[in-house]
């Protein structure tokens, strides 16, 4: 269990983190989505100990840990750029946390074993970092910040380095890999997508503060602002009302309630098709439809069809 | 093709002219008579003790910069404290500055009237000690500062959450990413304090067998026209630099082909 209260981190004039307070549940994985800029990587190393808050109070497991230093608390960390030793081999690397608590060599070697098998580099253990991918460096990093037995986990923007392939293949096997370990974790991204895919719950982050903390169901259904339900994923703004874009229904004949619109644009991404659209009044919305559905209505470039919301949200305090 | 070929030749002839052939010409100039006559040119007690001198100077000066150089560049580059911009200039001082001045601010320093009078630096082997590590302090903190900004602090940082302490860390973390630029930067200071005249020269006073380096012997022997005790001595000189690189390339590849 991670619990973080008040957390303030300034960076001369700039204000990393105003006020942060949240709760990680024990055994959880955590999401800390935002943009660039929005604190979470700074929370996430305020948590590690890796920077200290200016305000705030810090627990782990119960424990304030606020002022102790990042060997005493027992976190393991991965970062976006791997932070390998590059003198060492993959062995060595992963061996180092446990070689530093001077663990019996028998011992080193059986669990150095055990996670080279976890993280699927068994047969790479003699390889230094450069002779890695990208993709397996990370999985190193992994084991070697598992190797100490961390309370919590905690991984910045662990794949953003990676290409997009690589990077969803990793995201599936670090789900896989929670559910073995049950690891309280704590993953940093600005990738919705990876966010929603990976967590158990969503932190969404914006300019130091936290905008809304719920799983990624919640989150998509119930976002609770603008910020939040732009960030999760695509919305038309249609005045007060936000849409996203599987809302949005495409008529060929007016019937009262629809607006019209031409189609601008047809995106076909394999299974769904992105109609992008222009109101008469120079609004420019996108609809998402499946390939059938446009098949069936015969949408071209050009053509004149009428809008129909099926589902909108409108903020009470954006008005 | 032609232009390959032409650029190829005008930097080895370049180096040719600047470098081997002067070098060449010592070695020959020395040998000419055969081995012997230059064999007891260096061995004479002035040479002989102008050799010691010469390594006394350059065993102190190289750990005392090796380890300042160490230190002053995981300052320079982990630490943002007051004045540090200026430390980082006031480092490269030492390249910047005329040796003869160095020399001469230690005599105004130490010598005869000077703040610190009567310490028997000036004209004695400490004075020469001090001109040495002064003019030879850059080299280290030249090769270590890029690495260690190259190398940033997220391997470092690893290391502390993985339970590693500031001095677990540097052993095991830092110094393997810095030694080769250490070691590049030995290689320089030594051949730097070896060749060291012009501050030496100012505050050793000269006493033949007392103060002389090998380079102040050389310059001895040559105005006394001694001139196999000359070059016998230079090429002293440029075997022990040559000998300090060799050293080092032979270390390298090992770490290199791993």
């Amino acid at each position: 269990m991670i619990e973080a209260r008040g957390i303030v981190k300034r960076f001369g004039d700039f204000t990393a983190l105003d006020g942060v307070t949240v709760e990680v549940e024990r055994g959880s994985l955590t999401a800390l989505l935002g943009p660039s800029g929005s604190g979470k990587s700074t929370l996430l190393r305020v948590i590690a100990g890796l920077e200290q808050p200016d305000e705030g109070v810090v627990c782990l497991e119960g424990q304030d840990v606020t002022g102790v230093a990042p060997q005493e608390r027992g976190v393991g960390f991965v970062f976006q750029h791997y932070a390998a030793f590059k003198h060492m081999t993959v062995w060595e690397n992963v061996a180092f946390g446990l070689k530093i608590r001077r663990r019996p060599r028998a011992e080193v070697k059986q669990r150095v074993a055990e996670l080279l098998e976890l993280v699927q580099l068994a047969r790479l253990g003699d390889r230094y970092p450069a002779q890695l991918s990208g993709g397996q460096r990370q999985r190193m990093g992994l084991a070697r910040a598992l190797a100490v037995d961390p309370k919590v986990l905690l991984l910045d923007e662990p794949f953003g380095a990676l290409d997009a392939r690589v990077r969803k293949e990793l995201r599936a096997w670090l789900r896989r890999l929670h559910d073995e370990t049950h690891t309280t974790t704590v993953i940093v991204t600005h990738d919705q997508e990876e966010a929603m895919e990976v967590a158990d719950r969503v932190v969404v982050m914006n300019a130091g503060t936290i905008e809304q903390a719920a799983p990624p169901r919640e989150l998509y259904d119930h976002p609770a602002n603008e910020f939040v339900m732009s960030f999760v994923g695509p919305v038309n703004q249609l005045g007060d009302a936000f849409i996203r874009p599987h809302d949005v229904e495409l008529l060929l004949e007016p019937n009262g309630a629809t607006q019209e619109a031409m189609v601008q644009r047809l995106v076909h991404l394999g299974f769904e098709v992105r109609v992008e659209l222009v109101r008469d009044d120079g609004e420019v919305l996108s609809a998402q439809l499946t390939r059938e559905q446009v098949e069936s209505l015969e949408l071209q470039r050009g053509q004149i069809v009428y809008v129909r919301p099926t589902r909108q949200t409108v903020f009470a305090d954006s008005a | 093709m032609i232009g390959k070929y032409a650029v190829r030749f005008a930097s080895l002839a370049y180096l040719g002219g600047l470098l081997a052939a002067p070098v060449a010409y010592v070695f020959w100039r020395t040998f000419r008579h055969g081995f012997a006559p230059a064999w007891d040119a260096v061995t004479t007690p002035e040479a002989l003790h102008a050799l010691k001198v010469t390594l006394i100077l350059t065993g102190i000066a190289v750990p005392a910069n090796t380890l300042f150089g160490v230190l002053a560049a995981l300052a320079i580059v982990r630490y943002r404290f007051p004045g540090s911009g200026i430390f980082n200039a006031i480092v490269d001082l030492p390249l910047a500055l005329s040796p003869v001045v160095v020399g001469l601010a230690l005599l105004l320093l130490y010598g005869r009237g000077g703040w610190l009078d009567g310490h028997h630096i000036v004209f004695a082997l400490p004075g020469m000690v001090l001109a040495t590590m002064f003019v030879s302090l850059p080299f280290v903190v030249r090769e270590v500062v890029p690495v260690l900004r190259e190398i940033g602090t997220e391997q470092e940082q690893a290391a502390a959450t993985l339970g590693a302490s500031g001095w677990q860390t540097f052993w095991r973390v830092t110094w393997p990413a810095i030694r080769w630029a250490t070691a590049y930067g030995v290689v320089l200071t030594t051949a730097r304090a070896l060749g060291e005249f012009g501050a030496v020269s100012v505050v050793s006073g000269r006493l033949a067998g007392q103060t002389e380096s090998l380079t102040l012997y050389v310059q001895d022997r040559y105005q006394g026209f001694d001139e196999t005790g000359a070059y016998a001595a230079a090429v002293v000189l440029a075997l022990l630099a040559v000998t300090t690189l060799l050293l080092m390339t032979a270390l390298r590849p090992k770490e290199q082909t791993r």
